[in-house]
């Protein structure tokens, strides 16, 4: 008798703990679309910000988060699928080249994001830039300093990873008589790999950019230093142009306003934005994953 | 049958043998994209770890702050009331102890560890032992939802909202403390922890359970004395991985922690984390200064605890995995 009642105790406290996690998740959500859906309208994601940020539009930001992850993914999808080819078709798995890269990405996923910026910092802007500086402009500052492009390739670092696991679980759910079947036609291992197995995962290749995209643009810490700008009067045009970014902006509106009751609303409305672009990613690149499992599971 | 046995032509020859080229360029240049992504990681050690080391080299360095200072206790008030540890880069005396850091830091993460880890572990076992299938397929995805909320959101809520209710709640001194900053990292924490703990609690053969309830064990102590023990481990690992996450989180304390590097046991206070100061003084450094150089010190000492926490973790992780792989279940 007393087993039951304990039993009936600890299940319900488990489920409890569920319901505590949904509800938070719930007030968290619930109160940023309450609060921020009555501020979204065209103005406001098409203008410019006005009167020190408490009325006008959020469009430099909108815009330089998306010329941000747009570079981003340039640099980081095709090296990721390098290195997802390189896990699933070509790595010896006792080798050391695999184990220690195997490794390095693993960790690579657990390095702190501000990290990531004083890495950016250090190697890109300090070391990369001036080295550029001093090659090709005789010294003169151009790419030397905190710039839109230092900001993409430290944010392809930190996305890395996503890519990798992503196209790499796509490329082991292709099923082995394809590459059977290919190399009975006489394929060599390289046009196997790119003109069949990559081509039957391309869903796997198209979430893991997703899923960088949507990490990428929520990310702040990483680009403090290396190219976000709290207000510029104008877009960014040319790969060393400082750059307005969402996330920099709810940051800087939250923590460096003079009125914070005056910026509210517009706060509000920031922040449902940014997570609804967010979650759009992540909605979609769920979407495309189950797809993919479905026509894998189809195909065997 | 005839066509298949003729000689190759000269033609046919070079084409077979481009193609052995093309091919063994291309499994270079792969080979190469995994040395480059161990190449990253060195990268980061070595342009971290190069910006700290005046901290240990540079006389000029030296001339503020040295190891000593920031480690031993210092006497920055009066005679009669000293204070031994003060973190103040910028002020006439500049003062760099560490400890309010390391003790910030430290609060923060018990913080949200306390507030994370039993949510995590009784959802996953819910998850795994006791829930029916509809609600799994709402409460997997919700996780991912939860996992996808940007930090810096996450900050704007704990600083906007959260701070404000907890004050309420539990009658705070200070609207931003140690408390608060905790729960909203541990909000960061949850998707994490739950995750890994939940793939390991799911990993536990199915015939332990089954032998359990033959000897008339009760769903609670089976999953309370078979399936938890079983999966060890795999908890361990999670709640390894979240530590380290939110030792290394930056914006939700940055954002809702207050900031005061204050040396004190207190969870009401006010909070200045490792993170949140390189976040917050590394824009306004003058580049190359003392100051300059301590924060890149501060930033290899991040990198260097989540890097072993890290290593710990998913060598458990991988552990578990290959034997899940391997044992016949």
């Amino acid at each position: 008798m007393k087993l039951r009642v304990m039993d009936k105790t600890f299940v319900f406290l488990t489920g409890l703990a569920v319901l505590i996690i949904l509800a938070l998740l719930f007030v968290i959500l619930g109160n940023i679309v309450a609060n921020g859906w009555t501020r979204i309208s065209w103005e406001f994601l098409s203008g410019n910000p006005r009167e020190g940020m408490t009325a006008g539009g959020i469009f430099p930001a909108i815009f330089g988060t998306a010329l941000l992850v747009l570079l981003m993914t340039i640099f980081v999808v095709p090296l990721g699928v390098l290195v997802a080819i390189y896990f699933s078709e070509y790595a010896d798995r006792t080798s050391t080249l695999y184990r220690w890269s195997r490794s390095a990405v693993d960790n690579l996923a657990g390095v702190p994001s501000i990290v990531f910026g004083l890495f950016g910092l250090g190697f890109f802007v300090q070391w990369v830039g001036r080295g550029v500086d001093t090659v090709f402009f005789g010294g003169r500052l151009a790419f030397g300093q905190p710039a839109l492009i230092w900001a993409a390739l430290t944010m392809a670092v930190l996305t890395l990873p996503v890519v990798i696991v992503s196209v790499e679980e796509a490329l082991r759910a292709v099923p082995q008589p394809f590459r059977e079947a290919s190399y009975a036609l006489g394929a060599t291992k390289s046009q196997t790999i790119f003109r069949v197995v990559l081509p039957d995962a391309i869903s796997g290749v198209l979430t893991g950019g997703i899923l960088a995209v949507s990490r990428g643009a929520g990310e702040v810490a990483p680009i403090l230093f290396v190219g976000a700008a709290y207000f510029l009067p104008h877009l960014p045009s040319k790969l060393n142009d400082q750059f307005m970014e969402l996330g920099y902006h709810i940051f800087v509106l939250t923590t460096q306003s003079p009125d914070v009751e005056a910026t509210k609303p517009l706060l509000y409305a920031t922040v449902l934005v940014l997570l609804g672009l967010t979650f759009l990613l992540n909605v979609v690149a769920i979407v495309v994953r189950a797809r993919l499992r479905v026509l894998s599971g189809a195909a065997r | 049958m005839s066509t298949l046995a003729r000689p190759i032509t000269p033609l046919e020859a070079t084409d077979i043998r481009h193609r052995r080229i093309a091919d063994a360029i291309i499994e270079k240049i792969i080979y190469a994209s995994a040395l480059v992504s161990i190449t990253i990681i060195f990268l980061i050690f070595l342009f971290v770890g190069k910006e700290a080391l005046p901290v240990f080299t540079s006389a000029q360095v030296h001339q503020e702050v040295t190891l000593q200072k920031m480690i031993l206790p210092q006497n920055y008030g009066s005679p009669e009331a000293p204070v031994h540890y003060m973190w103040q880069p910028v002020s006439q005396v500049p003062k760099y102890s560490l400890m309010p850091l390391l003790l910030g830091t430290l609060k923060v993460t018990l913080m949200a560890m306390l507030f994370a880890t039993p949510l995590s572990v009784l959802a996953a076992i819910y998850c795994t032992e006791f829930a029916p299938r509809w609600i799994r397929e709402i409460v997997k995805p919700s996780i991912e939802l939860l996992a996808g909320i940007p930090s810096v959101v996450l900050g704007f809520f704990a600083l906007i909202v959260l701070a404000s209710w907890i004050q309420e709640i539990f009658d705070f001194d200070y609207r931003l403390n140690a408390v608060n900053a905790g729960v909203a990292l541990g909000l960061a924490v949850i998707p994490v922890m739950f995750t890994i703990m939940e793939d390991a609690l799911t990993a536990v053969p199915r015939k332990q359970r089954d032998a359990a309830r033959a000897l008339g064990a009760t769903p609670w102590q089976i999953a309370w004395q078979v399936v938890l023990p079983s999966a060890l481990p795999g908890v361990l690992a999670g709640f390894i991985l979240g530590f380290g996450r939110a030792m290394g989180e930056t914006m939700i304390v940055l954002m809702a922690s207050g900031n005061a590097a204050i040396t004190s046991w207190s969870f009401t206070e006010s909070v200045r984390t490792i993170s949140a100061t390189i976040a917050a003084e590394l824009a306004e450094v003058v580049f190359g200064s003392p100051h300059y150089h301590v924060l890149f010190f501060l930033g290899t000492l991040l990198f260097a605890i989540t890097f072993i926490l890290n290593w710990l973790g998913t060598r458990i992780v991988n552990r578990l995995r290959r034997q899940l792989s391997g044992a016949v279940v």
